[in-house]
């Protein structure tokens, strides 16, 4: 359940850049999640209102894009959606790819409400 | 993940940076921010700053992962008898509760800081960056970092180790890194550990242990090991001492060495995604 530690740390970032640009309240935070970066997006979901209460973020909703897995293949160059425990090329079948996303762990954009 | 140099713009999230800039108005005049950094930005600070502290003392850092019981502490313990007169080896162990495992370490003559995380279920940056005002770097070659017994969450923190160590027992079944991909996925070597066991056990089979880890596209060394028997032991030790060469090569360049697959990934991606939008047929 790192979940919880990850949930934290995005709440970190969103305060800092909420204080940067003199913002009060957090409105939405976008973020950005691929199936092998090891956080699962519906435990984040729960695990967030836990991090954000009495922060400026108390009211904000997280929204998740979870993102596809999508290899190329060393071998015959094709690019492939695949499955997290198989990333290998969809077209000629070789282990060897090089992974172009699916591992995304990112905090994509934040709305921010001013209020003096 | 990188903050400054553009590499976390991936296929996926390159527009949303084209469209508009980084700052714009929402239609109602809230304020939209563009951020694009690693949600665990702040653990990998602090790993990058654990990872110049050991380069700057020359120590090669393993980052030991696996299930609870896998015999992470008696290969360290089989290892320190083994290379321990030629090497100086330092240890951290994670754990919920104890100092069981670093005193059993300590035994051995090496020192061994414990870090118990309470319900914390893997280690972080910070933890390893407290564990090491108690550790005097200048004197040690090798650095194992056992961490929290959990094929899931250890994973997912950068601690600025060097490369990652994955231990799978003959008696958890093969298809493992199947079924605990992101884990496995990470691993610049597996052991299929407690080999010596596998003449009693007819349902493990190392070769489809190895083809389940080759499916997450991973070309790491698969090596069978018995800490009890020392079975498969030379060739483990011998793994450490091509990657002790590789780490002085790379601090003689003044090159950093990170794990093959690391919280930076997306650097590849966007470099391997241009050169193949130039160039794609290779």
């Amino acid at each position: 359940m790192h979940e919880l530690a990850v949930c934290q740390s995005i709440i970190d970032q969103v305060k800092r850049i909420a204080a940067e640009h003199q913002a009060r309240v957090v409105e939405k935070i976008y973020i950005q999640i691929g199936p092998l970066s090891g956080v699962e997006p519906d435990l984040l979901k729960s695990a967030f209102p836990m991090a954000s209460a009495n922060t400026a973020a108390a009211q904000a909703v997280l929204i998740i894009n979870r993102l596809p897995i999508r290899v190329l293949c060393n071998t015959c160059q094709a690019e492939s959606e695949t499955s997290v425990s198989r990333l290998v090329c969809g077209v000629c079948g070789n282990w060897q790819t090089t992974l172009l996303s699916g591992d995304e762990l990112l905090l994509e954009r934040v709305v921010l409400r001013s209020e003096h | 993940m990188c903050d400054s140099c553009g590499c976390n713009v991936t296929p996926g999230n390159k527009h949303l940076l084209e469209s508009n800039g980084k700052l714009s108005r929402t239609p109602d005049g809230k304020l939209a921010i563009t951020v694009l950094q690693g949600l665990l930005s702040e653990n990998d600070r602090q790993a990058q700053l654990n990872r110049e502290h050991f380069d700057r003392h020359r120590v090669l850092v393993i980052n030991m992962m696996s299930s609870p019981g896998s015999g992470k502490t008696a290969l360290l313990e089989a290892t320190i008898e083994a290379i321990g007169p030629e090497l100086n080896i330092g240890v951290i162990e994670g754990d919920l509760e104890t100092e069981r495992d670093a005193e059993r370490i300590r035994a051995k003559g090496v020192p061994a800081i414990q870090i118990t995380t309470g319900s914390a279920c893997h280690l972080d940056a910070h933890m390893v960056h407290n564990a090491l005002h108690q550790l005097d770097l200048g004197r040690l070659d090798l650095l194992f970092i056992e961490n929290v017994g959990n094929l899931v969450c250890p994973a997912s923190f950068d601690l600025g180790h060097h490369r990652n160590v994955t231990l799978l027992s003959v008696t958890e079944g093969d298809d493992k890194p199947a079924k605990y991909p992101v884990m496995f996925r990470a691993a610049d070597a597996m052991l299929i550990t407690k080999a010596d066991l596998l003449r009693v056990l007819d349902d493990f089979q190392s070769a489809a242990a190895e083809h389940y880890l080759r499916n997450l596209a991973n070309p790491a060394p698969v090596l069978e090991v018995s800490a009890k028997t020392r079975q498969g032991l030379t060739a483990w030790f011998g793994w450490l001492q091509q990657e002790l060469q590789r780490y002085h090569q790379y601090l003689a360049q003044g090159k950093p060495l990170y794990p093959r697959i690391q919280p930076q990934g997306q650097a590849a991606h966007a470099a391997v995604y241009v050169n193949h939008q130039l160039h794609p047929n290779g």
